[in-house]
């Protein structure tokens, strides 16, 4: 798409996925957010960076989802306590970004909601963690917090608090339920207590040993969130991982994402009371980790993707043992499904339960698994594919059903298609070395990460400071944008299928909270 | 009836209720036992409720400031209604003598009573959940409860009784006839039994999804000793309703209440309720939650067929 007529000419960043960067002006940054959303495309995410280091003041960033690809603005906001135009009347996925950004880095935006979203009262509300000026080591006694949530009124209607300590061991996160018997008529979330200060400690982190820290933002993304790093890091610095890393990089998010979908399915039979079906996936899953174990000599691929290619190799032998592992996991998989379809009890939770139709989720932005469940057909592992994708012709497995029955069929069909894509990586694995050096990145140099995780689209945008240090790094989770859609799919359900709904999103507090 | 109150019975009697206390957590172990074998899990084994009832019993209970003296008092009322009922339930023999005391309607208000405690009870602290399961104990109990009536009032037109006791005296005296309205009223009380007892379809007890919970929802302001008691008058509860749905429809081998008769109906009951157990597990396994709002035609179903017992029995006089 050109936004030439607006005046703003963006520059191909280097890297294997299509990324442009341009700086504008807050009338250009409308301009060109109302033009995307025009054309069908989405916010992928918002943050700010400090620039008073370089005698500037704040740096607003933009991310936006066209068809060519990423699209990076940039807008330069000066003062203490800026301003810049609300992007949430244009996508609604904004709003929730731009409370963050407000309590970090101290930017407003011009409207929209002015509730905190990270800041609990963990610490005062003129102090912006992400200032370079800021200390991290602050500390600040804990303050009752009070946080205006949107009250519902009406005959019979009454709350129902849940969390953030829950009865089974889940992230901590706040729902508040307004219900009229057993149906919810509103309800609202808050989240944030599981924030970390991840962005404001990757920037006291070599440059090279930053993908340690993102691995761990959601650990179930590792795998994406340390791939995403890495290649931002290749990108800035030229370096240039050898086939067979990049394949093994793939074979590490595939894994992940069987992995993560196993556990799911099993989760969601067990939340719909069918607990033969948690016993069985959890059985796939168990076997798929200790084959990880026994491959990678790690169940999880925490540190498994490194700067310049992977950190371990896969000998002869574990790769035709996992090879001969494919087969037989599709073909029990396969079975599952057919039970889960036959289970007339099981279809029935799942079926018209936690519905997002297709023109909600465009509207609100769904993006990921749960966006193909209702018919937003974005993967980029199709959409832009970068090595080793683009000689995989990965199916986009979608859905128009929108509600828990969709996202169970998505999950089945992308396990399967993951499976197949596993077998693919090992039978045409290439040879050579694994691991390529990375030079040391310039200062200022800029790039950006954006791969499949199994949650959606994970984005790691990182910039070199002086001395291979990282000077500011943003990782953003698909969550962000999920978390609110989740708002609505919940409406006019019932208050006992919320926790299956929200089972079916699976998404990650950790990775949002940061 | 002619009960003879004599030191032997009154020995018969202590035995039976004091075996129903201590085999209940026993039965609850084995479902859950027989539930993890379907899994294809290999379980936490039949002991594990009494390794759960001692931790429980051996912490420090933690009672909520705004809890009044009902909060305190209904894990007592519960346990002391259930060990009541287990007096009243005809398990081992049909003439001990306190089965004679309550007859079947009697034994529905002993179940009604402690619900209601544990309803009052749980809306006590005012917490959301608590109030959420007493609401939704409340919406299946009163749909449950003239079911499991029906289900009497169908057994006592066979029998010309509503005790318990003389209600399974007379069908296991009338050997192996079969019933039509008989059939009816066992898969009727099955279905109260599953309901009644927070078993899959209409509960889950293994879930930690605090939004789902029914029974679960009730006590989870209860700890330690509260809270064992609760658990142990849950498995009770269970014990009762297999000791009743056996004695109405399996009631072969009850003996009549004499020292001499009680290790042959020991044993009978034994294998009958690892049976009653194991199908109960094979059940649960096969079927998933309904949605809470499927509870209603499911009890209603059981309320039905029921009454279609009942009916049969009038029509066809069998």
């Amino acid at each position: 798409m050109a936004y030439t007529t607006l005046g703003v000419i963006p520059a191909r960043l280097p890297g294997p996925v299509p990324v442009r960067r341009c700086t504008v002006d807050a009338r250009q940054l409308v301009a060109v957010c109302g033009a995307v959303r025009q054309a069908g495309g989405l916010l992928h995410a918002l943050w700010a960076s400090d620039e008073s280091d370089r005698g500037a003041g704040q740096l607003l960033r933009v991310a936006l989802q066209d068809a060519a690809g990423l699209l990076i603005l940039e807008l330069p906001l000066a003062g203490d306590a800026p301003m810049f135009p609300d992007l949430s009347v244009l996508f609604p996925a904004a709003g929730r970004m731009q409370r963050a950004a407000r309590d970090l880095s101290g930017v407003r935006p011009q409207g929209g909601d002015a509730r905190p979203w990270l800041r609990h009262a963990g610490w005062p509300e003129d102090f912006h963690p992400l200032r370079k000026d800021a200390e991290a080591a602050s500390a600040w006694p804990v303050r009752q917090e009070r946080y205006a949530f949107v009250p519902v009124t009406g005959d019979g209607v009454h709350e129902i608090p849940v969390g953030p300590v829950h009865a089974g061991i889940i992230e901590p996160g706040h729902f508040r339920f307004s219900v009229v018997g057993e149906k919810v008529l509103r309800l609202e979330q808050r989240l944030g207590y599981a924030h970390k200060g991840i962005e404001k400690r990757f920037e006291s982190l070599p440059i090279v040993e930053g993908v340690r820290l993102a691995a761990r933002v959601s650990g179930d993304s590792a795998a994406a969130f340390s791939w995403a790093y890495c290649m931002a890091l290749e990108a800035l610095s030229g370096a240039a991982p050898p086939p067979r890393a990049l394949a093994l990089r793939a074979l590490h998010l595939e894994r992940e994402r069987l992995a993560n979908h196993l556990g799911d399915l099993g989760a969601l039979g067990n939340d719909a009371g069918f607990a033969f079906g948690l016993s069985q996936f959890l059985r796939l899953k168990e076997d798929l980790l200790r084959a990880n174990d026994a491959a990678f000599g790690q169940r999880y691929p925490m540190d498994a993707i490194v700067p310049g290619g992977v950190a371990a190799d896969l000998d002869e032998p574990n790769r035709l043992r996992l090879l001969g592992e494919v087969a037989p996991l599709a073909e029990q998989v396969e079975r599952l499904h057919a039970i889960y379809d036959d289970h007339a009890g099981v279809q029935d939770r799942f079926m018209a339960c936690g519905r997002v139709e297709p023109e909600l989720a465009a509207q609100l932005g769904l993006v990921g698994m749960a966006g193909r469940a209702s018919q937003q057909l974005r993967d980029l592992r199709c959409d832009h594919p970068h090595a080793p994708y683009d000689a995989l012709a990965v199916n986009l497995c979608g859905h128009r059903g929108g509600d828990v029955a969709a996202r169970v069929a998505v999950r089945f069909a992308e396990a399967l298609e993951s499976l197949r894509l596993c077998r693919l990586l090992l039978e045409q694995l290439p040879g050579g070395a694994v691991r390529a050096p990375v030079p040391e990145p310039q200062p200022r140099a800029f790039g950006v990460g954006w791969v499949e995780g199994w949650r959606g689209p994970v984005l790691v945008a990182l910039e070199a400071g002086a001395g291979g240090a990282i000077r500011r790094c943003h990782a953003h989770d698909p969550s962000w944008q999920n978390w609110p859609v989740l708002e609505h799919a919940v409406i006019g359900n019932i208050v006992p299928d919320f926790p299956l709904i929200n089972k079916s999103f699976n998404l990650s507090y950790s990775g949002q909270d940061l | 009836m002619n009960h003879v109150v004599n030191a032997g019975a009154w020995l018969a009697q202590l035995v039976a209720v004091t075996t129903a206390i201590a085999a209940a957590p026993l039965l609850m172990g084995w479902v859950n036992q027989c539930r993890a074998w379907l899994q294809n899990r290999s379980g936490a084994g039949l002991l594990q409720p009494y390794r759960m009832l001692r931790k429980l019993l051996y912490k420090d209970a933690a009672i909520a400031s705004a809890a009044s003296p009902l909060f305190r008092v209904t894990p007592y009322i519960l346990f002391g209604a259930m060990v009541c009922a287990a007096a009243v339930i005809p398990s081992l023999g049909t003439t001990l003598p306190f089965t004679a005391a309550a007859d079947t309607i009697a034994l529905v208000g002993l179940f009604a009573l402690a619900r209601v405690f544990i309803a009052l009870a749980a809306m006590d602290i005012g917490t959301a959940f608590g109030s959420l399961g007493a609401r939704r104990e409340m919406l299946v109990g009163f749909l449950a409860e003239p079911a499991l009536l029906m289900v009497f009032f169908t057994v006592s037109l066979i029998a010309h009784s509503t005790a318990l006791p003389t209600m399974a005296q007379a069908l296991a005296h009338r050997g192996a006839a079969i019933y039509p309205s008989l059939a009816f009223a066992a898969v009727a009380f099955l279905m109260v039994l599953l309901a009644e007892n927070a078993r899959i379809p209409i509960d889950n007890p293994a879930t930690h999804l605090e939004l789902t919970m029914i029974h679960e929802a009730m006590v989870l302001e209860y700890s330690a000793r509260h809270l064992a008691l609760i658990e142990w008058s849950a498995a009770l509860k269970l014990f009762n309703y297999c000791c009743i749905g056996l004695a109405l429809f399996l009631p072969w081998g009850l003996g009549a209440g004499d020292w001499r008769s009680l290790v042959p109906a020991l044993g009978f009951l034994t294998a009958k309720l690892a049976v009653a157990g194991a199908a109960l597990a094979l059940i649960e396994t096969f079927s998933a939650k309904m949605r809470i709002f499927r509870a209603p035609e499911f009890l209603a179903t059981a309320f039905l067929l029921a009454v279609l017992g009942l009916l049969v029995h009038l029509l066809l006089g069998s």
